[in-house]
């Protein structure tokens, strides 16, 4: 569903990504981990179109997508989440999951302001799917609060709803487990198995949390200084000494 | 602490002094034809030195004044209310909204032919407010240069007029189409700026168009500008004493009354209220779109609005073509108001005021930005009487506005949305 080659990002002088290759398939969580600044953010922002990769290449569902503008990327059905929470804080959630689902404006304008049957059947079902996946987070009491009110990981699983509003195929997410207490990891534990489970997304994961990686994740690649380190299933990663050594010689 | 404060008070006294002594305490008073310097009236400079007391005793208090300042808006029993239940509020909402158009609409029959001009002066601030309540408050794109727009559409009719005799009815909506493609095409140059670069970058633009009408002379009329921009007409009746344009009948004859200048005045009025109407809803029905949602997602967060599929491109043009759609509404009004136009109307200090109403309002509320027009307007006028110290006394409300209520007059308040239960 989604290859990268060979791919390089270059920073100035800084090499960020080098040769980096990774892919991923259908109904499938594939984790990436490395050390601080190994570069997998970077990765991610190639992948979803914010950084134009100097090198390599990047292919999803059979097309070419380096390079894209992000916004196409994602209408693509290629969706991420920050590894800083990104909401829009001073809408309120329902809102927040209601942009997510605005990609085609300029189809609307006259008929928003006319207030079609079509426009207003269209403005329900973005609705009712809102309403369902904050259901599905828990956050329908939250539904009118203004997003930046909640809490960190409220913030988080709204983040996740967000993404799926839009129907995606593949879900990047970076380091979703960042900052949540125990409970709250496994909760998040379960929905990402969940989302590939019942709703058929692929998901392409960076975490810090070992037990949570080593959980869900079908594969693993990781990534040093850069470069690709190892890549394969949990237990395959577990037994690697490059892997041993690069995390034990950070450590 | 209090050592610091002292020296801090006796320092901003000394600044006070320095700056006002030499402007106001000395006069120049010309003999014949030497220019000589002689000392001011005693009443100016102890008025001057009591000016210096003042400030070193507020710098010397100022915590503890500022402190109770702000204790204000906790004595204000509305800030500390409960929130009103949803349907009552929304109930509540709409009777007064109802109230104010019904009393806008007696008003002009009722108040003094001054006073009816003045308000359809605040109602064209209403719509440039509102318009730029779009760009600024919305999609929260600084644009100081937004009385180019104004006067393409002032321009546009005052043009029309002049060359090829086109009435009000028909040069509104070309003056506001025209305003919106200037306002499509300096939006394209202005799309990777944010914040201080964009700030400039449109004020240069407001400067550009003003310095273009001013030179341009054989078409504009430069600093003369432009007169006879006809009245408004109601279904081909003219308010004026005499009929202007042939196939046309005047108001006061078809109607059997006395002529009166009053019509006139009221008719503008009536005009620039429907108008400023149908501003307020349109935008009103733009916010709870998903190009409202999607100018406001871009305010908030730019990157994580792209990641989710929103074209920067288009959100930000459509905040700038709409924005400058209803200045064009606004210009051509204020032309056919004015009956005449010059680049003096359209100077950098109007896109100020503009602004200023918008944040005194609260950004992006409609409710706050319509009463901050009116204050914004009408303070000025009632100021009247210390004519040359009208400026001051604005900056000051401006300045202690924004001590007390940073936030603005009313600030916006995020819409309910009621969702169904999920089984
Ligand atoms: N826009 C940029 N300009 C210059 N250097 C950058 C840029 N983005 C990332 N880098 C550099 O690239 C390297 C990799 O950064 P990246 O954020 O991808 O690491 P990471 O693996 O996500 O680390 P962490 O686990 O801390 O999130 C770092 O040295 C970083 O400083
Ligand atoms: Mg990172």
């Amino acid at each position: 569903m989604l290859e990268v080659q060979n791919l390089s990002m270059r920073f100035g002088g800084l090499l960020a990504v080098d040769q980096v290759s990774l892919d991923v398939r259908e109904h499938e969580i594939v984790a990436i981990i490395g050390p601080n600044g190994a570069g997998k953010t970077t990765v991610f922002n190639c992948m979803s179109g914010f950084y134009k990769p100097t090198g390599g290449k990047i292919l999803f569902k059979g097309g070419e997508i380096q390079g894209k503008p992000d916004y196409k990327i994602s209408r693509l059905g290629l969706v991420r989440t920050f590894q800083h929470v990104r909401l829009f804080s001073r809408m309120t959630v329902v809102e927040n999951l209601l942009v997510a689902q605005h990609r085609h404006l300029n189809t609307n304008l006259l008929s928003g302001i006319l207030n079609t049957p079509n426009y207003r059947e269209k403005e329900q079902k973005s609705l009712d799917r809102a309403a369902y996946w904050l259901d599905r987070v828990g956050l329908t009491d939250m539904a009118n609060r203004e997003a930046g009110n909640l809490a960190y990981g409220q913030q988080r699983r709204l983040e996740i709803a967000r993404c799926m509003v839009t129907e995606p195929e593949l879900l990047m997410l970076d380091e979703p487990a960042a900052g949540l207490n125990p409970a709250e990891t496994k909760d998040l534990n379960q929905l990402i198995i969940s989302l590939k489970e019942d709703y058929n997304v692929s998901v392409v994961l960076i975490e810090h949390d070992m037990s949570l990686v080593m959980d869900i994740s079908d594969r693993i690649n990781v990534i040093n200084q850069g470069r690709p380190l190892a890549s394969g299933t949990p237990d395959e990663i577990r037994r690697n000494d490059d892997v041993i050594k690069a995390y034990l010689g950070e450590a | 602490m209090a050592a610091h404060n002292l020296k801090h008070a006796l320092f901003c006294a000394i600044v006070t002094l320095i700056i006002s002594y030499p402007i106001l305490g000395f006069n120049l008073a010309s003999e014949g034809t030497t220019v000589t310097l002689e000392g001011a009236k005693t009443s100016t400079v102890v008025g001057v030195l009591l000016a210096a007391v003042i400030v070193f005793l507020f710098q010397l208090f100022r915590d503890t004044l500022m402190g109770s300042l702000r204790q204000l808006p906790a004595v204000n029993p509305l800030t500390n209310r409960k929130p009103m239940e949803q349907s009552k509020r929304l109930k509540l909402d709409s009777v007064l909204l109802t109230l104010m158009i019904i009393g806008a609409l007696i008003w002009p029959f009722i108040a003094s032919r001054g006073a009816v001009d003045l308000s359809t002066l605040v109602l064209i601030y209403i719509m440039l407010a509102l318009g730029l309540n779009v760009v600024v408050g919305l999609a929260g794109l600084l644009d100081l240069g937004y009385v180019a727009f104004y006067a393409v559409g002032a321009y546009t009719f005052a043009l029309l007029s002049q060359y090829y005799g086109v009435s009000f009815w028909f040069a509104l909506p070309i003056g506001a189409l025209l305003a919106a493609l200037f306002g499509l095409v300096l939006g394209f140059p202005v799309l990777r700026l944010r914040g201080d670069y964009l700030a400039i970058v449109t004020l240069g633009f407001g400067e550009i168009i003003r310095i273009l009408l001013n030179n341009m002379t054989n078409l504009t009329g430069g600093p003369n500008g432009i007169g006879g921009i006809p009245d408004p007409t109601l279904f081909g009746m003219e308010f004026g004493r005499r009929v202007k344009e042939e196939g046309n009948t005047s108001f006061h004859e078809t109607f059997g009354i006395a002529y009166s200048g009053e019509h006139k005045v009221i008719f503008l009025y009536l005009i620039a209220l429907v108008l400023a109407v149908i501003t307020a809803i349109a935008i009103r029905r733009l916010m709870r779109m998903p190009v409202g949602r999607a100018w406001e997602a871009l305010r908030e967060d730019e990157i994580a609005a792209k990641s989710l599929g929103l074209n920067r491109t288009a959100v930000k043009l459509s905040a700038f073509t709409i924005g400058a759609f209803f200045a064009g509404f606004a210009g051509t009004v204020f032309a056919s108001k004015q009956g005449f136009i010059s680049p003096e109307s359209f100077v950098f200090l109007e896109s100020a005021i503009i602004l200023a109403i918008v944040v005194l309002g609260g950004m992006g509320s409609q409710m706050g930005v319509i009463l901050a027009a009116i204050a914004v307007t009408i303070l000025p006028e009632l100021a009247r009487e210390f004519s040359e110290y009208r400026m001051l006394i604005f900056g000051a409300a401006m300045v202690l506005m924004m001590v007390w209520r940073p936030q603005g007059l009313l600030p916006m308040r995020r819409i309910h949305i009621e969702l169904k239960k999920q089984e």
